[in-house]
């Protein structure tokens, strides 16, 4: 079908993304490839180190602190993506409901997605403010706690505060993905297994659920992928503290590459973090192409 | 079908909870920004501002040397440069690659440009710092502009690419038997269709550049180059204590992106509909 003139101009098209994509993302990521086996600094002008084979990676297998920022990245993404997740699907179904102004809550679900990434976290921070801030005069207020808390100073609970910011800012938008499935569900299928004597849950799960799972398990993997690189809202909210409870890879990255000006074992972590994203973002493509397949 | 009255009355309970959650957090940011400082300060803290404090919104439009005002508005100017800057380059090469996938397949190639869109950023830092280091661009909006074709060029490309799947073959054929140019189908054909998938692939790329604090973080250091995000990040985690006044910067900064974000609702939701299903 391709004739020869037809590949020539698809090729032409396609030449300036790839020239571009080439500079700005090939070649970094190559070069990336290449300083993680070598101890090249970050300080001088040029390429100043020696090739060092696997030492970089060895050093990385016995590192403590680093293990523990993966794990802080996993509880962090396993948790917040689980929240949204549920509370996605909860809101979309109550929004789902006929009632009035329905429209406008609709919209509604627009302003924390549209709001940018670090006014949420400084809006957070401050509302998390040990001193001042609006949560402990609420909570006391209403009698849940009697004294002032530090809440992103403790590290018992700063996670789950960043957490908890994090839930805000991203849950409305899986809530939208699955209004969205939610309108493409047939309601003679409602009410065909409402007749056959099926309750509320039994209805949701073999009638609801099959209808948005498509929606919400690449909403779910699009928002791991995201939750996996986290580090804006970590560097307003906490700067990886307290006790690095809160230091996640990419800031472990970060760290390690331009406050310790790193660069070989900067590069050899960070190619460790792209690997296990990379798990994720192969799991999203098997999955556009699976449903490129029967759409 | 009729509702019990006791789900009705749970419905609205859930909404109304739902509504004060959404919006409880952002009105109180807005209130942060306009009540006197010294309420915020207050124990035990009341809710509502006893008087109206627009001195910090005046102080942040101020082009004093030195003042915060410049700090913002320096910041507020280089994140429309970056973000324009890196939307038209994004639209300019992701335009003609969209085309010819959705044309003329390659699949598997796109499926690679999405790859590339989703990378952490941790991939790509020192390479480019190290080379926006030897040409002596760290700390401009050039630099900028050039890493934020890296997260701009794929998304824009795919968006577009499902937008242009939209329109029927057909309409270019007859006009390329008419004696158009491919360029030419592009721009006055295809494009004058597609120019809702158009619109709305701009706006999401603006917003994903406004949005962005990693690079602009590592590769700028001062008011000639950093962006809104990075001069929050100052703002909020620096030893002032001026809440309102960081509120206010919020304000401001939130200001653009939720309105684009309303305008963008239906496109929002439908492409987000379809970009969930399709590939």
């Amino acid at each position: 079908m391709l004739s020869a003139t037809n590949a020539r101009v698809s090729w032409l098209l396609l030449l300036p993304m790839l020239a571009i994509m080439l500079v700005v993302t090939g070649f970094p990521l190559a070069n990336t490839l290449w300083l993680a086996f070598t101890d090249i600094g970050l300080t001088g002008r040029g390429y100043d180190g020696h090739f060092v084979w696997f030492d970089n990676f060895a050093y990385i297998a016995g590192d403590r602190k680093f293990r523990a920022a993966l794990g802080a990245t996993f509880y962090f993404s396993l948790v917040s993506v689980g929240i949204e997740v549920v509370l996605g699907v909860l809101v979309a179904l109550l929004l789902n409901q006929p009632f009035k102004g329905r429209t406008l809550v609709r919209a509604l679900l627009i302003l924390p997605w549209a709001l940018p990434t670090i006014v949420n976290a400084m809006m957070w921070r401050l509302i998390y403010n040990p001193d001042f801030g609006a949560l402990n005069a609420l909570l006391t207020q209403i009698g849940l706690i009697a004294d002032y808390r530090s809440w992103l100073g403790d590290p018992k609970t700063a996670m789950n505060a960043i957490i908890l910011a994090d839930v805000w800012k991203n849950y409305p938008l899986i809530a939208l993905i699955v209004l969205g499935a939610l309108q493409t569900v047939p309601r003679d299928l409602y009410e065909a297994a409402a007749i056959d004597g099926a309750g509320v849950f039994r209805r949701f799960w073999y009638v609801t659920l099959p209808g948005i799972l498509g929606a919400l398990s690449v909403a779910l993997v699009l928002r791991s992928i995201e939750a996996f690189k986290v580090f804006d809202i970590i560097y307003v909210m906490t700067r990886g503290g307290p006790a690095d409870k809160t230091k996640t890879a990419s800031f472990f990255v970060y760290q390690e590459s331009f406050s310790y000006l790193r660069a070989g074992s900067g590069a050899a972590y960070a190619l460790t973090v792209t690997a296990i994203s990379g798990v994720l973002i192969g799991l999203y493509i098997l999955m556009l192409r699976r449903q490129g397949r029967t759409a | 079908m009729r509702r019990p009255w006791w789900l009705s009355a749970l419905i609205y309970m859930c909404v109304v909870l739902l509504v004060i959650s959404i919006v409880a957090p952002v009105f109180w940011l807005v209130v942060m920004s306009i009540v006197p400082a010294r309420q915020l300060t207050e124990l035990p803290l009341r809710w509502l501002p006893d008087a109206l404090d627009l001195s910090r919104y005046a102080r942040l439009f101020s082009l004093e040397p030195g003042s915060q005002g410049l700090a913002f508005l320096s910041a507020m100017r280089n994140s429309l440069t970056v973000a324009f800057g890196a939307t038209a380059i994004a639209l300019l090469a992701g335009i003609p690659a969209a085309y010819s996938f959705s044309r003329f397949g390659k699949m598997g190639l796109l499926y690679g440009v999405i790859v590339t869109y989703m990378l952490p950023p941790v991939a790509l830092i020192l390479p480019l710092y190290m080379v926006f280091s030897a040409l002596g661009l760290l700390n401009t909006t050039i630099a900028l502009i050039i890493v934020y074709c890296t997260i701009l060029l794929p998304f824009v490309t795919w968006l577009l690419k499902s937008g242009f799947d939209a329109v029927p073959v057909d309409i270019d054929e007859a006009a390329r038997i008419d004696g158009a140019s491919v360029l030419g189908v592009i721009r006055h054909v295809v494009l004058p269709v597609a120019v809702a998938a158009l619109g709305s692939a701009t706006l999401f790329a603006l917003l994903l550049a406004w949005d962005e604090f990693f690079y602009a973080l590592l590769y700028t250091n001062d008011l000639r180059a950093k962006t809104l995000p990075v001069a929050i990040g100052d703002f909020a985690s620096g030893r002032m204590t001026d809440y309102g006044l960081i509120s206010a910067v919020g304000v401001l900064a939130a200001l653009p992106p939720v309105v684009v974000g309303f305008l963008l609702q239906k496109s929002l939701i439908s492409g987000l509909a379809a970009g969930s299903t399709k590939g």
